[in-house]
């Protein structure tokens, strides 16, 4: 892609500063229930992907609302925490 | 004569589907069931350009021929030849969702390796548009190698289009076999080709902050989200009362002037009384809460189609997984608030099978249309009708705490469960947060046509057989002279029985009479206390205010409590366990769900008596 040279290292998606976007650079899919990475799969998520964290839930740990390419999804904690997401600079 | 050609559509949840097919089809739509698994079958008629007819199925929601669920597996064996009780489709309509071409791109490719004849309805253009995204249909076409044609279902725009390349593909006599062999199942391939084919067709994309993300600023708010929809659940439940007066004025005056003009032509005898008193009486005591039951569903219809029903599963999911649900359980649970059994149905879309039953298991305790008849009648006999704060009535405020009441139920409840029958771990929560879109006032107004007429149908043949059948037990053996006939009657002894168990928890005679109809359909209950009184008293006169008068003159304000509690808890629906045993395939959950809610409510109706008459009201 051609966002390569202006990425930072890489951070889980859940402590992605909010709104603002980065490309997912890992997933550790080993960290996810079998249901749940296919869901995730199927929902578009993949190496290179645009990603954005755009809602939190409330304070105590609800679920995160995410940008996944065009789409909004909505995630558990520990799931966002095992998308590794390189930020845009900016 | 050879069936009309079956064409399938099929696509992504949220890609438009089931507004296309409305479309399409108009009213002319069936619903039914595929044969062994509870999924059903939306079907309809439509005629293509050259006037050939062709039958439209609209299959459920996937996001691949790799199912999760049973809906998502019918929708592979449909296309797949494989799905009993359905011909291989003519010809496939792929809907997609124009703005979210990367994603729902993949499941099209599948579906177009399969090789039967095949159209891409690019749906939904306006709102990619109106996102900034320009779109090159040909260049898609090109890509893909099958016609492309741009719709906008709920504008009906493009629909002509549509027709003629369905009436090019559509060739009777054609059945091309398939078995499902070379069809790429790699996700991660089919996804990297979804995302290449989007960007070839994708002319220009502007960023556009979308006004959904302004929305979702407020709607899924940490502090503004959950006071919205609180506030959005107690208009709506305000609303139910409020705006259903009139309505309801009108159609007890309907009831009313049948009665008399029905009563005035027939002869004077026990077939007039049968007519009058049990049949005319006993439906119309329920038939004039169909307003209150209409509002109550627009509400939910407008709150799916608009996109918001999502977002309220995502606020709720922090407080759901405290009980060991997720947010996704309460879509189900909040339609059970119209009806348990759609709710019930709606349980398919959860994926963890102990998640689900617990689900199914709690989806009684939220207070279903058919519960208002109930409370209506009582509240309005009972709670005095005052405003509490300006536009806040007692009796809305009352109604809304039974709400509440089991809404809190339901979440001990799981608690519980979830920790005993139905142990295990959390199976997560991740949801597709669809557009925001403006509901289309046609498709709100099937879906309520739909919703009116299985509750008259009810009211026409179970409602109406019980209370018949109640006026027969309630009006023989006459009583003689000085003995109330509601005491003497065959009905009147069985309740005898029945007051044994329920007296102690301070119901009385009538109340025991009203318990045994109710197990049919809860309203009956409404219409068995009406019919009851109208055989009391033979001056035929059973509206609402005769019935709440006669209720103040016989029950004590802590028998009405315990009796609206008992309500709040009780599992008397026969179609909430048919369908229970259905969705859970055995008699052993519905009989565990009979059980516990029996023994809840006997318990929270005793201490609401035993409390109210300590308290001495």
């Amino acid at each position: 892609m051609n966002a390569v040279t202006s990425l930072s290292p890489p951070i889980p998606l859940a402590e992605l500063p909010r709104q603002r976007h980065g490309t997912v650079a890992a997933v550790d899919w080993q960290r996810l229930a079998a249901p749940e990475a296919k869901r995730l799969r199927e929902l578009g998520l993949d190496e290179g992907v645009e990603v954005e964290l755009l809602h939190r839930a409330g304070m105590f740990g609800g679920p995160l609302a995410c940008r996944i390419g065009r789409m909004t999804v909505a995630l558990r904690r520990h799931v966002a925490g095992a998308i590794h997401v390189a930020p845009a600079v900016g | 004569m050879n069936p009309a050609p079956l064409v399938a559509l099929v696509g992504n949840p949220n890609a438009g589907k089931s507004a296309l097919f409305n479309a399409l089809t108009g009213a002319r739509q069936k619903v039914g069931n595929y044969p062994g698994v509870t999924v059903e079958r939306h079907s309809g008629r439509m005629a293509l350009p050259d006037g050939r007819p062709v039958e439209l199925v609209d299959l459920p929601g996937a996001y691949s021929l790799d199912p999760s669920s049973p809906d998502e597996q019918v929708t592979r064996d449909v296309v797949l030849g494989k799905q009993e009780g359905e011909r291989l489709p003519d010809a496939i309509v792929v809907v997609v969702d124009a703005s979210n071409l990367d994603n729902h791109l993949r499941f099209a490719l599948q579906l177009i390796a399969l090789g039967l004849p095949l159209i891409v309805a690019l749906n939904m253009v306006d709102l990619a548009e109106r996102d900034g995204l320009k779109l090159d249909p040909e260049a898609l076409e090109r890509e893909l190698g099958v016609p492309v044609v741009p719709t906008v279902a709920v504008r009906r725009r493009g629909l002509d289009a549509l027709k003629e390349r369905m009436a090019e593909v559509v060739k009777t006599g054609m059945h091309p076999l398939r078995d499902g062999k070379g069809v790429q199942h790699d996700i991660v391939v089919l996804q990297r080709r979804a995302r290449q084919i989007a960007e070839a067709a994708t002319l220009s994309e502007t960023a556009v902050r979308r006004w959904t993300h302004r929305l979702d600023a407020i709607a899924l708010h940490p502090v503004a989200g959950p006071v919205l929809l609180l506030g959005l659940l107690f208009v709506m439940f305000q609303a139910v009362f409020a705006w259903s007066q009139t309505p309801i004025e009108w159609i007890e005056g309907l009831m009313g002037w049948v009665g008399t003009e029905v009563g005035a032509a027939l002869p004077e005898g026990w077939f007039r009384s049968l007519i009058v008193d049990g049949l005319i009486a006993g439906v119309g005591a329920v038939v004039v809460f169909l307003p209150q039951i209409l509002i109550l569903f627009a509400f939910i219809l407008v709150l799916e189609a608009s996109g918001y029903m999502v977002r309220a599963a995502f606020l709720m999911d922090r407080l759901m997984s405290s009980v060991g649900l997720s947010g996704r359980a309460f879509i189900p649970l909040l339609s059970s608030f119209a009806c348990a059994v759609p709710g019930i149905m709606a349980t398919r879309t959860i994926d963890d099978e102990k998640d689900r039953l617990t689900t199914i298991l709690i989806a009684p305790l939220m207070t279903c249309s058919a519960r208002l008849p109930v409370y209506t009648i009582i509240i309005a006999a009972f709670i005095p009708d005052r405003s509490v704060l300006p536009g806040v009535g007692m009796q809305g405020l009352v109604l809304f705490g039974l709400y509440v009441m089991g809404i809190v139920g339901a979440f001990f409840a799981a608690l519980l469960l979830r920790r005993t029958v139905t142990k295990g771990a959390s199976s997560g929560f991740m949801m597709e947060m669809p557009k925001y879109q403006w509901p289309r006032l046609r498709d709100v107004a099937l879906g309520l046509w739909q919703r009116a007429w299985i509750f008259l149908k009810r009211a026409g043949t179970t409602i109406a057989l019980t209370v018949t059948l109640l006026w027969v037990l309630a009006s023989y053996p006459v009583a003689p002279q000085g003995v109330k006939q509601s005491e003497y009657s065959i009905a009147g002894r069985i309740a005898s029985g029945i007051e044994v168990v329920v007296k102690p928890i301070g119901f009385n005679h009538d109340i025991s009479l009203a318990l045994l109809p109710a197990m049919a359909a809860r309203e009956a209950a409404v219409a068995a206390i009406g019919t009851v009184y109208a055989v009391d008293n033979s001056d035929g006169d059973t509206g609402q205010a005769r019935i709440r008068e006669q209720m103040r003159a016989r029950w004590t304000l802590p028998t009405a409590l315990a009796f609206l509690m008992w309500f709040v808890f009780a599992p008397q629906c026969i179609s909430t366990i048919a369908v229970t045993r259905r969705e859970t395939n055995g008699w052993r959950w519905p009989m565990f769900m009979i059980g516990y809610l029996f023994v809840l409510a006997y318990v929270s109706a005793g201490i609401t008596y035993w409390s109210a008459v300590a308290l001495g009201f």
